[in-house]
C-alpha cells in the first residue's frame, strides 16, 4: 500500500517503486490528509463567524459623516462559519512541516524548540494589551522586561550597549552599519566602503549598499576562512568596517578573530559581526572580548523564538562604549529612584529604525527562553549544539564531501561532488529528505562551497533523531548510486510535488480571483485531490 | 536543562562515536584566552511555574482594567478566540520559511488568501507577503518609488505619523533622497497648495497617511491628480487597516503601504506588527519583500510557491530591492484569520461601530466646557483631536484616578497643537466610559470604573 502512495503519477511501477526506498523509511510512514479548497471558493454570501456586542451609543448614517469618502463594498471578503475556518486552518496546518514534528536541519537558520511557556507568557493580558504610548508609569512592568533582556544579552556577547528595536536580523545588520557610519562620521569621514568574505549571507552586501556603502569582496583562503594577508592588502582609511560571520558559514570558528580585529583597528575600522551563528557561542566565549565592535542577534535562531512560518523575527544589536551614543531612539535608562524612563535626547543618534520599541512580544519570549535556561543551560545548550554537529559530521563524512577538514562547530558543510557524478545535485538530495521525513538542509550555501550540502542540527535534537537522519542521508547515498532516478523525481511521498517555479515567476499569479484565473489546472484536480489517493481507494 | 532532549550516557556515547574525551576538546579552535571558564551574570535557571511569577508580576505592573483612548497607530480592537487557537499550532508556529514548498503548503496558501484580501481591501492589483510594520513598510515604499520612477525627491505630509517619518528619515539619509515636508492646513488635511508648489519633475513620490495622524480622512483623489500630473507616485500609508471597513479605499494611488496591527494583532507594546505593500501590478518587479504565487507541481495539480525571488538579497545580494530577509508571516496569518472571521459583512458592521463610537466620543468630549473638537468639519474614521482649556498632562493625570488613560498629547510632535491630544474609539469602549470621561474632562464629580 505504501508503494502505491508514493508512487508518483506518471513515473511507471517497473523502472522505479516496487522498492520505493533502498532500506528502510524508519521516521515516518504515509497517512490521509484532508483536501482544502481557497477559503474564498467556501464563501457564500449570509454565512458568518462573529456576533458584534450590540451598539450602545447611537448608529451613524457613514453617507452622512464620509460623503462621498464612505465605502459602500469592503470587497471580496469571504463569508464563512466558524467551523468552516477552524477546519480550514487546521487542514491548512497538516500540510506543513514543523520543528514540533521533527527536526530542520537547517544550517545558519538555527532551527530549535519553542517553548510553549514563551507563549504563554506573551500572552499574559498586562504585557499583550500594553499600549506603547500608555504612561511610563503604567509600564514598569514592561520596560523591566526590557531592561533586564538588554543586560543578559550584553552580557552574553560581552558588550557594552544595546538596541532591541531592530525588527529582524537584516534589520539588525542595517542598524549596526549605520552605528559604523554614525562613528566614521563623527570623525569626520564616513568612509567609502565595507569589506564582506564571499562565503557570506546575501543580506550582508544588500545592507551594505543600503546604507550607502560600497561592497568590497574579501575572498576566503583555502580553509575557508579569512585570509589575513589578503585582509591586510584591503583594509586602508577609506574601509568602515569588516562584516564577519563567526562562526563562519561553513562552521569554523576565525582562530584569529583577534588579529583580525587588529587589522581593522589599526586602520581605523570597526568589526561588524553577523551574529546568526551565535548558537555555537554562547556561554563559551563572547564577541566583545575576541575584538567585535557590534553585532546583531537573531532572537528566532538562538533565543527560541519561534519562525512562524518566516517572521515575526528580532534584530537586537549589541556595540561597545565608542558606539553607545549612535544608538536609535528611544533607549532606555534606569532613574535614580529605580524607576525606568525612555530616553529621547539623543543627538548624536542614528534615529529611529521602527516605530515604538521593536518586536516587543519576541523580548518577552526569549528573555523566558534565558530564564528557563540560566548560565548552565545556555551553555549546555551549546555544548550539545556543537555535539550533535560534530555527530553527524563523524557518521556522514565516508559518505560525503567534506571539502574543508578544519574542525566545526555547529554545523558541518558537505558538498554533493560524489553523487553529483551519478547527476545527482545537492537540491535533488536535500527534496530527497523529504520523502525520509525530514525538512530538507540549507541547499547551495555558501557560495564558496560548489554544492553544499549546509547542516546545523541544533541541540534540540536526540541522538535518536540524529541516527534517524543519519540513516536516511545514508540510504540517500547508496540510492545516489544504485538507483538515481528516484531520487531525482523526490519527493514523491509529498501531497503535492516540485512546483513549476519557472511558470509561477514568468506569469505571476498573485492573488485569487473569482473568474478561475487560479483554477486548478485540470477539471479532475478540481478538489485539489492528489493523484496517488484516487490510485489507493 | 528541560529543553535539552540527552542523558549523560548519550553525551558519553557520542563524544565516543566521535573520538573525542571531551566535549571541550569540540571548542579548541576558540584561542583558550577567549574561551569563559565560568558563568556568565544573568539570572539562574528557573522552573516553568518561577518563569510565568516573574512574568505575571511584570505584568501586574503595567497598566491593568483601563479604559484607554490610545490609539496613533497602535489600536486596540477585540480578538476573537480562534486566532491565538489556530497560530498556536506548532504545524504554523514552528515552520520555517516556505522556500520547500512540498512541505509548507499551508503557509503558502495562507499567504497566496492574506494577499488577496489586501488586494481586495486597498483597491490595489498585488500585495506581498507582508512587511516588518507600517513605518518600514512606509520608507521601502519610498525607496521603491524611487527605483520605478529613476528619480530622488521625495514629498511627505507631515500628518504622516511622525514616527513612520522619523523611520524614514534615517532609511533616506544614505540614499540620496531630499525631502520636502508640507504641512496641513486648518482642516486638518495637508495643505494642498503647498504640496502642489512642492512635487517638481524631479519628485519620485508624495507619501500621505490616510486617515492621517489626526484621524482625518485625506482626498486622496486630488493628491493624486497633482502628483501624477508630475510623474509622481503616490504612496499612501494606511496605520489604521480597519478603515478600509468603511472608508472608500485608495484605489488612485500607485502604493499602499498599510499597517494590518488592527487585524487581530496584539497591541502588545508596539509588536510585532503586520506591516504590507500592495500596488499596481506593473510596479510588481521593484516590489520588496516576500511574494507567494499560485503555479501547479508536475501532475498538474494546483500549489503555490515563494516567486520572483530574484529580486531579494540572497540572489542579488547588493543589488537587491531591499536588504529584508523574514517578514511576519504568522501575523500576517493572524490578519488572514481576522479577515475571515469577520469577512465581507462584518469587515463594514465593525468599521460602522468604531465611526460610531468615535462620533459619540467627539460629541461628548467636545461638548466639555473649554474644549474644542479640532478640524471638527472633516471627514475622520475613530480618532480625532480635542484641544482642551486644560494642559493634555494634566487632564490625563486626572483622568488616571479614574482607571482611564486619556488621549495621546500632541505638543511633542507639533508644539502648535498646545493643549491638544489625540483620542481614539473602538468598540472596545463602551458608552460609560465616554461618559465617564467627558464627565472627568469636564471637571464633573464622576464614577471610577469598576471593572478594575
Amino acid at each position: 500500500m505504501a508503494t502505491d502512495t508514493l508512487n508518483p503519477a506518471g513515473v511507471t511501477s517497473t523502472e522505479t517503486n516496487t522498492t520505493p526506498f533502498v532500506g528502510e523509511r524508519r521516521k515516518v510512514a504515509s497517512h490521509i490528509n484532508q483536501n482544502e479548497g481557497l477559503i474564498f471558493e467556501k464563501s457564500s454570501p449570509g454565512k458568518k463567524a462573529y456576533r458584534l456586542s450590540p451598539l450602545d451609543v447611537p448608529a451613524v448614517d457613514a453617507k452622512a459623516l464620509l460623503g462621498d469618502l464612505a465605502r459602500e463594498d469592503v470587497g471580496m471578503l469571504p463569508e464563512v462559519s466558524e467551523i468552516e475556518i477552524i477546519r480550514h486552518f487546521t487542514r491548512l496546518s497538516t500540510w506543513n512541516y514543523a520543528i514540533d514534528l521533527g527536526m530542520y536541519p537547517l544550517g545558519s537558520c538555527t532551527m530549535k524548540y519553542n517553548p510553549r511557556v514563551n507563549e504563554l507568557v506573551a500572552r499574559l493580558p498586562g504585557i499583550a494589551e500594553a499600549h506603547p504610548y500608555q504612561p511610563e508609569s503604567l509600564s514598569q512592568g514592561a520596560m523591566r522586561v526590557m531592561w533586564l533582556l538588554q543586560n543578559c544579552l550584553k552580557e552574553i556577547t560581552g558588550m557594552d550597549a544595546i538596541t532591541l528595536q531592530p525588527a529582524a536580523g537584516a534589520h539588525g545588520e542595517f542598524t549596526g552599519i549605520l552605528l559604523v557610519r554614525a562613528y566614521h562620521e563623527s570623525k569626520g569621514n564616513p568612509r567609502k566602503k565595507i569589506l564582506i568574505p564571499d562565503s557570506a549571507h546575501g543580506t550582508n552586501p544588500a545592507t551594505a549598499a543600503i546604507c550607502g556603502y560600497q561592497v568590497q569582496n574579501l575572498k576566503s583562503n583555502s580553509e575557508g576562512m579569512v585570509d589575513l594577508a589578503e585582509l591586510e592588502k584591503l583594509v586602508d582609511e577609506e574601509t568602515a568596517a569588516l562584516m564577519l560571520t563567526n562562526p563562519s558559514t561553513i562552521g569554523v570558528f576565525e582562530s584569529e578573530i583577534h588579529k583580525i580585529a587588529d587589522v581593522l583597528h589599526a586602520k581605523g575600522a570597526l568589526l561588524y559581526m553577523d551574529g546568526a551563528n551565535m548558537n555555537a557561542l554562547v556561554g563559551k566565549t563572547r564577541p566583545g572580548d575576541f575584538g567585535v565592535d557590534v553585532m546583531h542577534l537573531n532572537l528566532h535562531k538562538t533565543f527560541s523564538t519561534p519562525h512562524g512560518g518566516g517572521g515575526p523575527g528580532s534584530g537586537p544589536v549589541s556595540c561597545k562604549k565608542i558606539l553607545e551614543p549612535f544608538l536609535p531612539t528611544p533607549v532606555i535608562v534606569e532613574k535614580a529612584d529605580g524607576t525606568l524612563t525612555f530616553n529621547y535626547d539623543r543627538p548624536q543618534s542614528v534615529g529611529r529604525v521602527r516605530m515604538f520599541y521593536g518586536n516587543y512580544g519576541m523580548f518577552v519570549r526569549a528573555l523566558a527562553y534565558i530564564l528557563a535556561n540560566g548560565p548552565d543551560g545556555l551553555r549546555q545548550t551549546t555544548e550539545d549544539a556543537v555535539l550533535n554537529a560534530n555527530y553527524i559530521r563523524k557518521n556522514l563524512e565516508d559518505l560525503y564531501e567534506l571539502p574543508y577538514k578544519t574542525a566545526t562547530l555547529h554545523e558541518v558543510v558537505f558538498s554533493d561532488r560524489r553523487q553529483a557524478r551519478n547527476g545527482v545535485k545537492t537540491g535533488d538530495i536535500a527534496k530527497r529528505l523529504i520523502d525520509y521525513g525530514f525538512h530538507p538542509y540549507t541547499v547551495s550555501f555558501p557560495m564558496i562551497v560548489p554544492g553544499a550540502l549546509m547542516i546545523e542540527p541544533t541541540e534540540s535534537e536526540s541522538k535518536e533523531e540524529l541516527d534517524l537522519f543519519i540513516d536516511a542521508m545514508r540510504q540517500i547515498a547508496r540510492e545516489a548510486d544504485e538507483n538515481p532516478a528516484i531520487i531525482l523525481s523526490a519527493p514523491n511521498a509529498t501531497r503535492v510535488s516540485r512546483m513549476d517555479e519557472v511558470g509561477a515567476a514568468r506569469k505571476p499569479v498573485l492573488r485569487w480571483k473569482p473568474d478561475a484565473a487560479v483554477a486548478p489546472a485540470s477539471t479532475e484536480n478540481s478538489a485539489l485531490e492528489p493523484a496517488t489517493a484516487a490510485k489507493e481507494y | 536543562m528541560r529543553y535539552l532532549p540527552k542523558s549523560p550516557s548519550d553525551r558519553a556515547t557520542m563524544l565516543d562515536a566521535i573520538g573525542v574525551a571531551s566535549i571541550d576538546d569540540l571548542f579548541t579552535t576558540i584561542p583558550a584566552e577567549y574561551r569563559l571558564t565560568g558563568d556568565m551574570k544573568i539570572p539562574r535557571q528557573m522552573g516553568e511555574q518561577e518563569i510565568v511569577e516573574f512574568f505575571r508580576a511584570a505584568a501586574d505592573r503595567n497598566a491593568n482594567g483601563y479604559a484607554s483612548f490610545l490609539g496613533a497607530g497602535a489600536y486596540h480592537h477585540y480578538r476573537p478566540v480562534v486566532i491565538d487557537a489556530m497560530v498556536q499550532r506548532g504545524e504554523f508556529l514552528t515552520s520555517y520559511t516556505p522556500y520547500q514548498a512540498e512541505i509548507t503548503q499551508g503557509t503558502l496558501q495562507a499567504i497566496f488568501e492574506f494577499q488577496t484580501m489586501i488586494c481586495e481591501l486597498t483597491g490595489m492589483e498585488i500585495a506581498n507577503a507582508s512587511m516588518y510594520d507600517g513605518s518600514t513598510g512606509a520608507a521601502e515604499s519610498v525607496m521603491m518609488a524611487a527605483r520605478v520612477t529613476g528619480r530622488s525627491h521625495i514629498v511627505v505630509a507631515n500628518t504622516v505619523h511622525p514616527e513612520y517619518r522619523e523611520v524614514l528619515k534615517t532609511y533616506a539619509q544614505h540614499q540620496g533622497l531630499p525631502k520636502r515636508i508640507v504641512g496641513y492646513g486648518a482642516d486638518g488635511r495637508v495643505d494642498q497648495k503647498a504640496l502642489e508648489a512642492a512635487i517638481t519633475d524631479q519628485t519620485a513620490c508624495v507619501l500621505i497617511q490616510s486617515p492621517n495622524f489626526f484621524g482625518v480622512i485625506e482626498d486622496v483623489a486630488a493628491i493624486a491628480e497633482m502628483a501624477h500630473a508630475k510623474g509622481a507616485l503616490l504612496i499612501v500609508s494606511i496605520a489604521e487597516a480597519l478603515s478600509l471597513g468603511i472608508v472608500r479605499p485608495p484605489v488612485e494611488a500607485d502604493i499602499v503601504s498599510l499597517e494590518a496591527q488592527s487585524f487581530g494583532v496584539p497591541v502588545g507594546y508596539g509588536g510585532p506588527y503586520c506591516g504590507v505593500l500592495a500596488c499596481k501590478e506593473k510596479f510588481v518587479r521593484q516590489m520588496p519583500g516576500r511574494l507567494t504565487g499560485a503555479t501547479v507541481d508536475k501532475q498538474g495539480r494546483r500549489g503555490f510557491v515563494l516567486t520572483l525571488s530574484t529580486r531579494e538579497q540572497h540572489i542579488r545580494r547588493e543589488r537587491a530591492t531591499s536588504n529584508i530577509c523574514t517578514n511576519q508571516a504568522l501575523v500576517a496569518l493572524m490578519t488572514c484569520i481576522y479577515l475571515t472571521i469577520y469577512g465581507k459583512a462584518g469587515m463594514k458592521e465593525l468599521a460602522e461601530q468604531n465611526l460610531a463610537k468615535a462620533h459619540y466620543a467627539a460629541q461628548a468630549l467636545g461638548a466639555t466646557p473649554g474644549s474644542k473638537l479640532l478640524f471638527a468639519k472633516s471627514p475622520r474614521f475613530h480618532e480625532f483631536v480635542l484641544s482642551t482649556q486644560e494642559a493634555p498632562d494634566a487632564m490625563n493625570a486626572r483622568l488616571l484616578e479614574h482607571k482611564i488613560i486619556g488621549g495621546l498629547p500632541l505638543a511633542k510632535w507639533y508644539p502648535e497643537l498646545r493643549n491638544a491630544s489625540l483620542w481614539c474609539a473602538t468598540e472596545q469602549n463602551s458608552r460609560e466610559q465616554i461618559d465617564i470621561a467627558a464627565a472627568v474632562v469636564a471637571g464633573k464629580q464622576a464614577a471610577t470604573l469598576a471593572y478594575a
